[in-house]
């Protein structure tokens, strides 16, 4: 921590103290006048964040100023402490998810407490995988990738690390809103007013990073990741402005109502939940994958031109297909025609990033055999290809009169977020951790390959457990006897799932085992590095300085 | 020829952010704005009520403990849905819910015509415990709603955003949100004839956790369930029609 610290310039330490000290002073104003509301215990969270965060700044206040030299080298201390957060989410996250899984085959594993109940645990466990681990993932491979592939350090010291902390308080607040029953029920969107507001500050604060940093840039191309980093900050930003628009019942109520009500609301939802699975569960780690791939590979992408239809076209088409969640509701049938055709196009430019990435690997596929991370990152690719061709699938209307409601769409998305996103990320972690704390490669190689198989087993018990529910729970509702009537009531339909249901946890405790496994394998990487720090740096990666350190801007 | 066109905007980072921005806000501008403008979007429905304060309570506590994670609101066209819950459900049904409830996931059953299908006793047992009356549900129980005193106090400032928001609430049902909270789950006292006059005459006031004494949590979720289905006719009309032109 206080190493954090003293590589901060003193400007850049009194800055963090006066936004601490903001911060803990709004914790206290929500904390006051919301007494009697849930907004109340809020404030303290937001106070308590703020102040511990306070002494660990006054503990490496008073160190000397950093070191000039610290310019010729990329600024990485957000990075490492994004990737031990990523690990920590991870299993956060997931841990709460074979939680609920275990729930719902064992609905009496609870205590008589509100929070332990299913619908608060839930958006914990979708929030914490979502945001806590995806999002720290994004965070801070795009400080790292965007420093490599620009060439050039980040313009200050201060802004990465507000964006990360501010990023976390965001889905502090959040999960613990959850456990106090504060949602917004929108899903994939629940935080409440006040918590959006935060995140848009610390959101505007990323993106001017991100283009002050490109500004710097020493390379006259901005590389195909960071288009990709960039339509996920920019669209995600439009993405949660618009559909979080309401209006709090006071300043001192957590509770607000939602601008749009009905029909608009489901709509503006869906362009909403269905772009946050584009731009934030694609298209960013798109990003991780178009760097981390070729560079473990050691090969150069496949095609320049593949990257752009690709690109272009995902960040076209998938605007439209949202209303793909709404066949056959009350939502006009124009617009669910629309967003089923869109949703059919999308398979391009999906299948062209899916196609690209694994013909990057050719001549490296004896590496793929080898090597558990870039193995991880293959299988990735290839989850991502299989989902995005049974989203198209399951956007037909007539297949959606199926799967909708069902255990189908969790499969789904399952396959998605596990076999894709998870995947991406451990692969890109496990290429990452070494460069980041000067090793040659992890603690062991052995227990990456043991989170491979915990992980690619988890994720086929899961899918396959999942396909099997809700192919079979969408048939039995449909079902007609000979009479002519509905063949099952509802609860033969729920009787049914059980055994699936049992299933689905054991996958998700087997993914989480790898999450767990992996997050030891960090841990002990980071150790030995520190046990070593006395060996020197290589010198070889580093940016490109022009001039002077006087040059840095906010220093 | 495109290649080279990239090459050049692949070099300006602000250029770069316009085109996204402007790529990506063409779908949700052609498929919501028209939503607010074209008129057929929503049907009329002259007899649609708003929620009572009470039922608007029941519906955050709803809310709150995350039912839209397992349960719809939003039966689709289509004749096994129709058959097994009830007429399909309308646009306007909707209109005043700010935010709606459709929600994607049935692991249990879709809830849109759930009002008046079971009692009141049925529905506070089943929150108590759902296997004292459905031996095989795997649903959460809710002890704590007939211990939690529901807070009224506020109801007032709830009303004002909701009005905000843009469902008509009049300045008289403003004032009396808290008595109108109050009275329709005490049908004895006083409070409980506003209710009606203010809502109509149709509008269930009794103490629908067997409890005239308290105002419970439980009060406004069963008040709210109960009312589920039932804000309007109009679908029911729409249905009944179909069915004597056939």
């Amino acid at each position: 921590m206080v190493r954090f610290v003293s590589g901060l310039t003193v400007t850049e330490r009194q800055v963090a103290l006066v936004v601490l000290l903001a911060l803990s002073l709004i914790g206290l104003a929500m904390a006051a006048a919301g007494r009697g509301d849930p907004m109340g215990a809020q404030g303290f969270i937001v106070m308590i964040f703020s102040v511990g965060l306070g002494f660990a700044v006054m503990s490496g206040y008073y160190a000397p100023e950093p070191d000039e030299s610290r310019l010729s080298r990329y600024y990485d201390d957000p990075t490492k402490v994004g990737i031990v957060l990523t690990m920590i989410w991870a299993v956060i996250g997931m841990a709460v998810g074979v939680w609920v899984a275990a729930l719902l085959a064992w609905p009496d594993l609870t205590f008589d407490a509100a929070w332990a109940s299913f619908g608060r645990l839930r958006p914990v466990h979708t929030s914490g995988v979502i945001f806590g681990f995806g999002g720290n993932a994004l965070i801070a491979t795009s400080f790292h990738v965007l420093q490599r592939t620009s060439r050039a350090r980040l313009p200050d010291q201060f802004t990465p690390w507000f964006v990360l902390i501010g990023y976390n308080l965001f889905c502090i607040v959040a999960a613990s809103g959850y456990l106090m029953g504060i949602t917004q029920s929108k899903e994939y969107a629940e935080p409440e007013w006040y918590a959006d507001i935060w995140l848009v500050i610390v959101w505007v604060a990323y993106f001017l990073l991100y283009l002050r940093t490109l500004a710097r840039r020493k390379e006259p191309h901005i590389y195909v990741a960071n288009w990709y980093y960039m339509a996920f900050i920019l669209v995600v930003a439009v993405l949660h402005i618009v559909n979080n628009l309401a209006v709090p019942v006071s300043f001192a109520h957590a509770k607000s109502y939602s601008l749009f009500s009905g029909v608009q609301d489901a709509m503006t939802e869906w362009w909403y939940g269905h772009n946050a699975v584009a731009f934030f569960l694609t298209s960013g780690f798109l990003g991780m994958m178009y760097y981390y791939l070729p560079k473990r590979a050691g090969r150069p992408i496949f095609s320049y031109r593949l990257s752009i239809i690709s690109f272009w076209g995902i960040t076209f088409l998938y605007m439209w297909a949202g209303s793909h969640h709404l066949h056959y509701t009350a939502l006009p049938q124009w617009v669910q025609t629309l967003g089923m055709t869109f949703s059919i196009m999308l398979l391009v430019p999906s299948w062209a990033s899916a196609g690209n990435a694994l013909a990057t690997l050719n001549g490296a596929w004896h590496k793929v055999r080898d090597d558990a991370t870039l193995r991880f990152m293959m299988v990735a690719a290839v989850f991502y290809g299989l989902s995005t061709f049974e989203g198209s699938f399951m956007a037909i209307r007539p297949v959606n009169s199926l799967s909708h409601y069902t255990d189908w769409t969790v499969g789904h998305v399952h396959a998605g977020a596990l076999g894709w996103v998870a995947m991406i990320t451990f692969g890109s972690i496990y290429a990452l951790v070494p460069w980041m704390w000067k090793r040659q490669a992890m603690y062991s190689s052995r227990l990456v390959e043991v989170h491979f198989w915990l992980a690619l087993a988890g994720t086929i018990v899961y899918v396959f457990a999942m396909w099997n529910s809700g192919i079979i729970q969408g048939l039995m509702w449909r079902t007609y006897n000979d009479g002519g009537t509905l063949a099952y009531s509802f609860i033969d339909s729920m009787v049914a799932m059980h055994p699936y249901y049992i299933a689905r946890a054991f996958g998700g405790l087997l993914f989480l085992s790898g999450a767990v496994v992996g997050t030891y394998n960090v841990f002990m990487t980071i150790r030995a590095a520190h046990a070593e720090a006395a060996a020197g740096e290589t010198g070889a990666d580093v940016p490109i300085v022009a001039g002077s350190g006087a040059m840095q801007a906010g220093e | 020829m495109p290649e080279f066109f990239h090459r050049k905007i692949e070099r300006n980072a602000i250029g770069f952010v316009v085109a996204i921005v402007a790529v990506a806000s063409i779908g949700g501008l052609v498929e919501i704005a028209p939503l607010f403008t074209i008129h057929q979007t929503v049907e009329e429905a002259p007899d649609m009520r708003v929620y009572t304060p009470l039922e608007l309570a029941g519906r955050n506590i709803y809310i709150r403990e995350g039912c839209y994670a397992c349960h719809s609101q939003m039966i689709r066209t289509l004749r096994d849905e129709v058959e097994r819950y009830g007429p399909y459900s309308l646009a306007v049904e909707s209109k005043y819910d700010h935010p709606m409830l459709w929600g994607s996931k049935r692991t249990g059953p879709d809830l849109a015509r759930i009002g008046d299908k079971y009692s009141d006793a049925w529905h506070v047992r089943h929150l108590i415990n759902p296997r004292d009356v459905v031996p095989e549900s795997v649903m959460p129980k809710y002890g704590w709603l007939a211990r939690n005193d529901l807070r009224i106090d506020d109801l007032g400032a709830h009303l004002v955003a909701q009005q905000d928001v843009g469902v008509p609430y009049t300045q008289e049902m403003v004032d009396n949100a808290t008595r109108d909270a109050y009275g329709q789950a005490t049908p004895d006292t006083d409070a409980a004839s506003g209710v009606s006059e203010r809502y109509g005459a149709a509008t269930q006031v009794r103490a629908f956790d067997g409890d005239p004494a308290r105002v419970t949590e439980m009060d406004a979720l069963v008040a709210y369930l109960q009312i589920l289905g039932r804000l309007t006719e109009a679908p029911y009309k729409q249905s009944a029609a179909a069915e004597a032109g056939e």
